[in-house]
């Protein structure tokens, strides 16, 4: 650590800025001004949110509702992106799959990034021989590929919304610990967890109360970059039927089999659904490599 | 180095027995077994045919037998029997190998073929507006699931060329030229997603070494700055590259689980999700242990190609 005058300690425990409103919007204006990518990759976030969570004011027609009458219909001014094999309207199904991928892509990363985080938090705070066993046993969950145990993990739970999120989150759990353990391990070192400790404060309560605020940056900075990959391994889970179950509309589920057979005659079929994924993780990747590079300067430019 | 890779080999041999034992439990928490799937395709169930499958399978036994029995059956080389297919496991995995390993090369040529050179050039202009886009370029390919992107290929191949791929498998000594289109469409759709964090690995490990002094010395004697980028530079910046080809081997697994799936090829990614659904034990218990020690090889051979690379790393035991 670099040598610093005793000056500049304290006046770090000096809030710089006035807190409220204003400065939120400066910082606001700074990242999009600094960070235009990042910027755009947030307005599209924030447009899928929206998007998930306005679906049913959004949606044209009802998402599973069949038309044996309509079917395969290309786009139109009553079906505004066509519609499917069945008949059900694309672009509903759409609206609709932002909240599906949305809740499974956000329950799964939150779920794994803190169940990580805290294992990763308790095994770099103690150390020596737990800190040992919790890294052996995270390699174990690390040897496979994210998909692949994904993909045991969902066979196995059975399929529901639940139990996707679950499977998605358990992969998430061993990069998660890595990234907190580390900070940890830094923090660990610092002097005002020496004061703490000569304090005689519980070991838990320094772990949670002093040294865990100070790894929200790379916990933030960890959760968005896991998002679009979250997002993706349940496209590609409800693509080969082992994800989210009918008959809520997925995006994955969408590109499945059955529309595979129809893509010749109907690309829409194909090409929506698609779109749709790969603009919400698009969003989810520029908005975390600026949250990244703004928020964690030692990974600058990586 | 002879301690440190024995050391290293008794890591992996820890790791590769807890993995065994996580995914022993995991498919046997799995709800239903090979039978129920065998009798809900006939349509009813007779209680004492299930029995005796059951016992023929060794599904009876108690749990730790049943794992003890798939133990020793490893120790062996015997990788069991298929349910499914009332084969020897090895003899229907065996063929599949070639196709997935041939599959992960090309994907790997292609998405180095891709990542380095603009990571190089996105380094070297630094900030422009090629910077810029190549990094939107690879980011897109991050973003975009290598199965739809495999579909849009196909498609516009139909739409444009009016051509179609062949959807059923087509061996080299067939027709050469089929099988390779075949194999190139899914490399490159897997190999462009791939080719996204090599792109960026390169990029930041050229921007570093772009600012050491040999390099602004390389530039003041006047060398051609073609033989300071390609030559100088990038020698020095292609060790994390190294790490990154060697992680991404992972990963592409991960996306050859789909992509076969897509293209229709007998390879052993998408042989694994069909034994998934059909809970056939034998077959993906010894598949995911396969996967993982490709996985946890190649993460070895990248550390000791480390010390190939670059004669200053040492390894300590």
């Amino acid at each position: 650590m670099a040598v610093r005058p005793l000056g500049a300690e304290i006046e770090l425990a000096v809030p710089s800025q006035p807190a409220g409103g204003a400065s939120t919007l400066a910082t606001l204006v700074r990242f999009v001004r600094k960070k235009p990518l990042g910027a755009a990759g947030g307005v599209l976030m924030l447009i899928m949110l929206v998007t998930g969570l306005l679906a049913d004011v959004l949606q044209t027609h009802d998402p599973i509702a069949t038309d044996a009458s309509a079917t395969l219909v290309r786009s139109s001014d009553a079906h505004w992106l066509g519609t499917d094999h069945l008949g059900r309207d694309i672009y509903s199904r759409i609206v609709h799959g932002a909240r599906v991928s949305l809740m499974v892509g956000i329950g799964s990363t939150l779920l794994g990034s803190v169940l990580g985080g805290v294992i990763g938090l308790l095994s770099g705070y103690a150390g020596g021989k737990t800190d040992l066993v919790a890294q052996r046993l995270l390699d174990i969950l690390q040897g496979l590929p994210l998909l692949v145990l994904a993909l045991v993990m969902s066979a196995s739970l059975g399929p529901s919304i639940p139990n996707v999120i679950v499977a998605i989150s358990i992969p998430i759990v061993p990069r998660a610990a890595r990234v907190i353990r580390a900070s940890v391990l830094s923090i660990r070192e610092m002097q005002y967890i020496e004061a703490a400790r000569a304090l005689g404060l519980r070991h838990l309560r320094i772990a949670f109360r002093h040294v865990l605020p100070n790894t929200v940056g790379p916990f933030i900075v960890l959760c968005t970059a896991q998002l679009g990959a979250a997002i993706l391994v349940e496209a590609a889970l409800s693509f080969l039927g082992l994800g989210v179950p009918e008959p809520y509309p997925s995006w994955g589920r969408m590109l499945s089999v059955s529309a595979a057979e129809y893509a010749q005659k109907a690309p829409h079929l194909v090409l929506y659904p698609g779109i749709a994924i790969s603009l919400a993780v698009f969003g989810a990747n520029l908005f975390g490599d600026a949250l990244r590079d703004t928020l964690d300067p030692r990974l600058r430019g990586a | 180095m002879k301690s440190y890779i024995a050391q290293r080999l008794g890591i992996a041999v820890i790791t590769l027995f807890g993995m065994s034992v996580v995914i022993f439990v995991l498919l046997r928490l799995a709800p239903g077994d090979i039978v129920d799937v065998l009798f809900s395709a006939a349509g009813y169930v007779n209680p004492e045919e299930k029995q005796a499958i059951l016992e023929e399978l060794g599904l009876d036994r108690p749990y730790w037998r049943q794992y003890l029995d798939w133990m020793g059956q490893i120790m062996v080389g015997d990788l069991g029997k298929s349910y499914r297919y009332d084969l020897p496991a090895w003899q229907i995995i065996k063929p599949l190998v070639p196709v997935t390993v041939e599959l992960a090369i090309l994907a790997t040529i292609v998405s180095v073929l891709i990542g380095v050179p603009t990571g190089v050039l996105s380094a070297v202009r630094q900030d422009s507006a090629l910077d810029y886009a190549l990094r939107v370029f690879s980011l897109a390919g991050l973003s975009m699931p290598s199965f739809w992107l495999g579909m849009v290929i196909i498609l516009s191949l139909v739409s444009w060329l009016a051509w179609l791929p062949p959807l059923t498998y087509v061996g080299p000594r067939e027709n050469l030229w089929l099988h390779t289109v075949q194999f190139m469409l899914p490399a490159l759709a897997v190999g462009y997603r791939s080719s996204a964090l090599i792109m960026r690995i390169t990029r930041s490990a050229m921007l570093e070494v772009l600012r050491e002094d040999y390099i602004r010395t390389a530039w003041a004697k006047g060398q051609d700055s073609r033989a300071v980028v390609w030559r100088h530079a990038l020698k020095n910046a292609v060790l994390p590259v190294v790490t990154v080809i060697g992680i991404e081997f992972a990963f592409l697994i991960g996306g050859l689980v789909v992509t076969e799936t897509v293209f229709n090829l007998p390879g052993v990614a998408r042989f694994l999700v069909e034994a998934i659904l059909w809970r056939d034990y034998p077959v993906v218990q010894n598949l995911v242990m396969f996967i993982a020690i490709v996985v946890i090889l190649s993460n070895l051979v990248v550390d000791l190609l480390y010390g190939v690379l670059d004669p200053r790393v040492r390894y300590a035991s």
